[in-house]
């Protein structure tokens, strides 16, 4: 086990310094000069210019400048903005505001997503098994930009406005967990889809399995076949699929985050690109890289909880 | 449906005089019949081989194959309501897309016909989906929206599929460091977000169109084509008939394109299908964050955007656009669904 997780983790170093490298060279390439743009219209003085050009290594070669900027991920340092703020403390904010909206959306996929293939693999064949199937494709064909506008006119707007009551905020994130839920059902609607129709063709399977009809027939009870056998043994492909939606979800966020206007790393990194903030973007996509990392690795470890037969050597 | 241009239809269906493989007992009918006519072909042009993804990566194409895997998908296909549905479908969009002249007289693109006067009008006999902020016709820019779209998802699909397949093929094929180092090089680009790696690859190019929109989404979405691509590869490459074909004498690029190439596309397909819309679906995502496709171009995602700032006031403007685009989206993923249940029976 504690091989397994030091070799994984070695494993994906060379990815993240890929990745890192990469986003650096696009950075790199962007159009503009940071430190002209930071005076605006007036000349600055040129040794100013020098000085904040020798200050952020704006002189050296590409690949020194991503050295500097990497061994000081490395020891945790992110870097400063053009503007003299710390890169960590510009991202921690905002990266809760998506880490909430990624998680609330994420829990919301399980249990909805589940649920509905649930009850249609119960149903196989059925009226509602069809009804789940058919609902399932149109929402996975609605891109987040309908639904985001579309429930917001519906479930915020108008529904406030017949009811008098605000229950879905559509804006902002003043109003807690509640401002988060509109959100992340739009951010989750694909997902929701995708997980059911996965649920519901992996559950129909398990239900097949001999081990299921030893169970009937020993007279458990429904609940704990369905349950406990039948639902255990058809988790994996489905924490897999959770697992890897969980970078997914952060990293698409940014639309979802411009309709409801939540100040989140998809809006910073948006507004970040323009002002040629370099550390902030590099820094918002390593760690969303880092996310994407190690939640593979914790669906990897699930599986052995999941199912004892998978051991890690 | 076709408009395959690969004239594959000379050479008998399954013609066992074939050379090449004419041992294959151990494959399956299907794929024995689609294999041994492959060197029965007269036109032995290697490039022309790693076309077939592109190819093929178009809706439902695959009819002009003569026998095994494909017909029979075929046959399975006509038969789904699904694949009708969807296949009209798109044919409405596709004529939408190359011929918008035939749905609207009225030319988005000339001002003459935007009013500033007649701004945020409902829908009437004169503006079937009202206008817009600027008072455009909105039925107009949506039809006209449709090129866009489908331009982008379709280059970015064959894009995908070439670059992925190949590398893919490749890395399946050789295996050892080619493998390994195309492996990882796949793994970092999987490893980025995808809508915010293409928002900066677009950032890079300061003006989006639709090739560059087209470059960053499949810069991005390559490596998912590689994986699929690859893992049918390696799966192909042990069985039977290609180990036949190599006991023959056959070389690497013939074994790769003739032999494990058409029996390995199949899963790549039904990817393509999908991520077709997919891809149709993240254009308007880009365009209405403002890197994507630029005004005066049109754009479901760029009117989208537009009628933002008015949305509660006028909604028709916003949700005009997007109704095309998610019935856009549903018919590609629908045709992908199909298409699957007919090339991969074990799925149903």
């Amino acid at each position: 086990m504690g091989r397994y997780l030091i070799r994984r983790l070695l494993q994906a170093i060379p990815v993240l310094l890929g990745a890192t490298l990469l986003i650096y060279a696009v950075v790199f390439a962007l159009p503009g000069d940071p430190i002209a743009s930071m005076s605006g219209e007036k000349r600055m003085d040129p040794d100013i210019v020098g000085i904040l050009r020798d200050q952020y290594h704006l002189n050296d070669p590409f690949i020194v400048q991503y050295w500097h900027y990497i061994s000081g991920v490395f020891q945790g340092d992110f870097g400063r903005t053009f503007a003299g703020v710390e890169v960590s403390e510009i991202i921690a904010s905002k990266f809760q505001v998506t880490l909430n909206l990624a998680f609330t959306a994420l829990v919301m996929e399980a249990v909805i997503g589940v649920g509905l293939g649930l009850y249609a693999a119960l149903r196989r064949g059925r009226a509602q098994d069809t009804l789940v199937l058919a609902s399932t494709l149109v929402l996975i064909s609605i891109p987040t930009l309908v639904t985001g506008f579309v429930l917001q006119l519906l479930l915020g707007v108008k529904l406030k406005q017949s009811t008098g009551i605000e229950i879905f905020p559509v804006a902002g994130v003043s109003d807690g967990l509640r401002s988060y839920l509109l959100p992340a059902f739009v951010l989750a609607g694909t997902s929701i889809a995708y997980l059911a129709r996965l649920t519901r063709t992996n559950l129909a399977e398990t239900l097949r399995a001999d081990y299921i009809r030893t169970a009937v027939a020993k007279g458990l009870p429904r609940r704990r076949v369905i349950g406990r056998h039948a639902l255990r043994n058809a988790l994996i492909p489905l924490v897999t699929y959770l697992g890897a939606d969980l970078g997914t979800l952060m990293g698409g966020a940014v639309i979802t985050e411009t309709i409801f206007n939540l100040p989140g790393i998809g809006q910073e990194l948006f507004r970040s690109v323009y002002e040629r903030q370099q550390p902030v973007v590099v820094g918002i996509v390593t760690l969303l890289v880092l996310v994407y990392i190690l939640a593979n690795l914790i669906v990897d470890l699930l599986y052995a909880v999941l199912d004892p037969r998978i051991r890690y050597e | 449906m076709s408009d395959t241009t690969i004239p594959r239809t000379p050479g008998a269906p399954g013609a066992p005089g074939a050379p090449g493989a004419p041992g294959v007992p151990g494959a399956p009918g299907g794929r024995r019949a689609r294999h041994a006519k492959r060197p029965a072909q007269s036109s032995p042009q290697g490039p022309r081989s790693p076309k077939d993804p592109g190819g093929t990566g178009t809706p439902g194409a695959d009819d002009a194959r003569p026998a095994g895997l494909w017909s029979d998908a075929w046959h399975d296909l006509r038969r789904r309501p699904l694949f009708v549905a969807s296949a009209v479908l798109i044919g409405v969009i596709l004529l939408m897309a190359v011929v918008p002249q035939l749905f609207t007289s009225v030319d988005p693109y000339d001002a003459v016909n935007c009013r500033l006067g007649d701004a945020r009008q409902a829908p009437s006999a004169d503006h079937w989906f009202g206008t817009d902020n600027q008072g455009c016709d909105t039925f107009a820019r949506t039809v006209y929206g449709t090129r866009v779209s489908l331009l982008v998802g379709l280059s970015a699909t064959v894009m995908t599929v070439l670059v992925g397949g190949l590398l893919g093929l490749l890395a399946g094929f050789r295996g050892g460091w080619p493998d390994a180092l195309l492996s990882r090089v796949a793994e970092i680009f999987f490893a980025i977000p995808s809508v915010l790696g293409a928002l900066l690859i677009l950032a890079v190019f300061r003006t989006g169109t639709v090739w560059t929109v087209m470059l960053a989404l499949s810069m991005l979405a390559w490596p998912m084509t590689f994986r699929i691509m690859r893992a049918a590869v390696i799966t192909a490459k042990g069985q039977d008939y290609v180990i036949a074909a190599r006991a023959l004498g056959a070389s690497g690029g013939r074994l790769m394109f003739r032999h494990i190439l058409p029996n390995s596309v199949a899963s790549v397909i039904v990817v393509a299908t999908i991520n077709l819309g997919v891809f149709i679906a993240a254009e308007a995502g880009l365009s209405f964050l403002g890197v994507g496709i630029q005004s005066p171009s049109i754009s479901w995602g760029l009117m989208i955007a537009d009628a933002r700032p008015r949305f509660l006031e006028a909604a028709g403007p916003l949700l005009f656009p997007a109704a095309f685009l998610s019935v856009t989206v549903l018919a590609f993923i629908m045709l992908g669904d199909a298409v699957r249940d007919a090339l991969d029976p074990k799925l149903r």
